[in-house]
């Protein structure tokens, strides 16, 4: 791989010993893809996990000195002091927090906690090149924005944030971003919970390869394409999707494949969305509580669900798990308050993988995210999955039936 | 007998070992760490160990933080693989791999794989660039 002075001053130690470390993995990932040289990346995003590796990588960097030159938005952990209040966090997870904010603060993130910085505080232009880690995050850099970004690991987006570098390979590459597989959607479509049910079902058929949606609606919101990603990696692996006259690199069928044919064509229909509905949820039956944030909501979610038990009381306890700057923006407009009257609450900079829900493992609750529902199972939570008018329904009578 | 075949360096590393075949796709996150048994449901490996095996597989998967969570603590036990033989690498594996320290090698002939067995010796210089079965 072709080096500029700098980079190769970077890989001689001449920046420091935690550059030199970052700067060296991330030759050795360019050699392994052939990367011909480095780029400049303008955003960054740490998929930071709060666990042993994750921890133990970060701190050997700002042990070593790294500084991010590219400063990265990062993942949530969970709210120490949130969750202080509500239930018994042991010390080892209280030790374990503590030290991965101070790291990720000392190597110099932007502490957002949340998975949805493309949303509110990381939002790329078209075409700009960026290493995101986090798996809602990538497909939405890539396909929404048609900004550019490999489906990086937690540790390689710190990598390059250190470096302000990424080799140049894979999806930075205009070819590899032609559609492969063309999805004709025959089920109806028509709510954001619909697209969970879509992302899940589609990677089982697709096989590593880039999807090319048609005949879905073209004005899908925000939330929607959110979802869409976040199930296709779930379930997959899909760094990239297109759906023909909404995302800016499909504004045609002929533009998605760049003048290819469709290696092969597959059909998703209803059935094979309420198939894989049937196989992911738990039974029905009683629950405990109900949960939302996976991907963390936004701002438009939250007031749907507001506006849901206004007036009314929730027979199980509710949470929503947001960004720190939507959950500011929801007290402001009320919702929160409207929340808490009705037995819910919003809580912040919070993942559901995370040891603060241990008060819930062996319990069931209600959910619209596949994603919350997959992760969750080694933590013995389980999840009856709805969408989110029937959560709330649900969570006012203590019953999914 | 021993046969060499060539292939390329994804993650450093000069290692013998005996060879385990999966012929599904591998996520390191669902593998118990205090015995380096597959726990994946449904997974052709359930109920195997990988510890000290150099694990033959298509390719990775996972998200963007659980294969190096799971690699670490297998580093950390001691049960986990000794090398990597992959025919697909993508970008979460591969990081992983370079962190972690763990030998791992692809682009491997197709009569490579015609060949190799479950139990056979193997070396692995990915250094070198190749591979040769011992016995």
């Amino acid at each position: 791989m072709q080096l500029t002075v700098e980079e190769q001053e970077m890989l001689d130690g001449k920046y420091g010993k935690g550059t030199q470390i970052a700067m060296k993995i991330q030759v050795a990932l360019g050699e392994v893809f052939d990367a011909p040289k480095m780029v400049p990346v303008s955003r960054t995003h740490v998929a930071l996990s709060n666990q042993e590796a994750d921890l133990w990588f970060v701190e050997k960097l700002v042990n070593a000195g790294a500084k991010c030159r590219v400063s990265p938005t990062v993942n949530p952990g969970f709210n120490l002091e949130y969750f202080q209040c509500i239930t018994t966090i042991s010390k080892e997870d209280e030790q374990t927090i503590r030290r991965t904010r101070q790291a990720y603060k000392d190597i110099g993130a932007t502490l957002t906690f949340d998975c949805t910085p493309y949303l509110e505080k990381n939002v790329p232009r078209f075409g700009e090149i960026t290493a995101f880690s986090e798996s809602s995050a990538t497909p939405f850099i890539n396909s929404v924005y048609g900004a550019r970004t490999n489906r990086e690991s937690a540790q390689s987006a710190l990598c390059a944030a250190i470096t302000g570098r990424t080799p140049l390979y894979g999806f930075l590459l205009d070819e590899n971003r032609k559609g492969q597989v063309l999805v004709d959607v025959q089920a109806d479509v028509k709510n954001d919970f619909d697209y969970q049910l879509l992302g899940y079902a589609v990677p089982k058929k697709l096989q590593f390869k880039t999807p090319v949606f048609v005949n879905l609606p073209t004005t899908p919101s925000p939330a929607a394409l959110m979802n869409l990603g976040a199930q296709l990696n779930t379930a997959g692996n899909v760094p990239m999707y297109h759906i023909v006259g909404v995302t800016p690199e499909a504004r045609t069928i002929e533009d998605a494949f760049q003048g290819d044919e469709p290696e092969r064509i597959i059909t998703i229909t209803q059935e094979d969305l309420d198939q894989v509905h049937a196989e992911i949820t738990d039974p029905v039956g009683k629950i405990d509580f109900a949960l939302f944030g996976c991907p963390h909501f936004n701002l438009n979610q939250v007031a749907q669900v507001a506006e849901l038990v206004k007036g009314k009381k929730l027979e199980v306890k509710l949470w929503i798990m947001t960004s720190s700057l939507t959950k500011e923006l929801a007290t402001r407009m009320g919702y929160l308050e409207t929340l808490q009257a009705a037995g819910g609450d919003i809580v912040d900079d919070t993942c559901m993988d995370q040891p603060c829900w241990e008060f819930l493992y062996g319990k069931k609750g209600v959910t619209d995210s596949p994603k919350c529902a997959y992760y969750t199972k080694r933590r013995n939570m389980q999840f009856v999955i709805r969408k989110v008018e029937d959560c709330i329904e649900a969570a006012m009578r203590g019953e999914v039936s | 007998m021993s046969e060499t075949y060539a292939c390329h360096k994804v993650s450093e590393g000069v290692i013998e070992g005996d060879v385990l075949i999966s012929t599904d796709d591998f996520c390191f996150y669902l593998v118990d760490p205090k015995t380096g048994v597959v726990i994946e449901k449904n997974h052709c490996l359930e109920g195997q160990s990988i510890a000290d095996k150099i694990l033959v597989f298509p390719s990775g998967k996972g998200s963007s933080v659980v294969q190096a969570d799971g690699m670490y603590q297998l580093k950390m036990t001691g049960k986990g693989p000794k090398a990597l033989i992959i025919k697909y690498p993508d970008t979460v594996l591969v990081a992983s791999s370079i962190i972690m320290e763990m030998p791992v090698v692809d682009r491997v002939p197709k009569s490579f794989y015609e060949q190799v067995k479950n139990g056979d010796k193997l070396r692995v210089d990915a250094d070198q660039g190749t591979l040769t079965i011992l016995s």
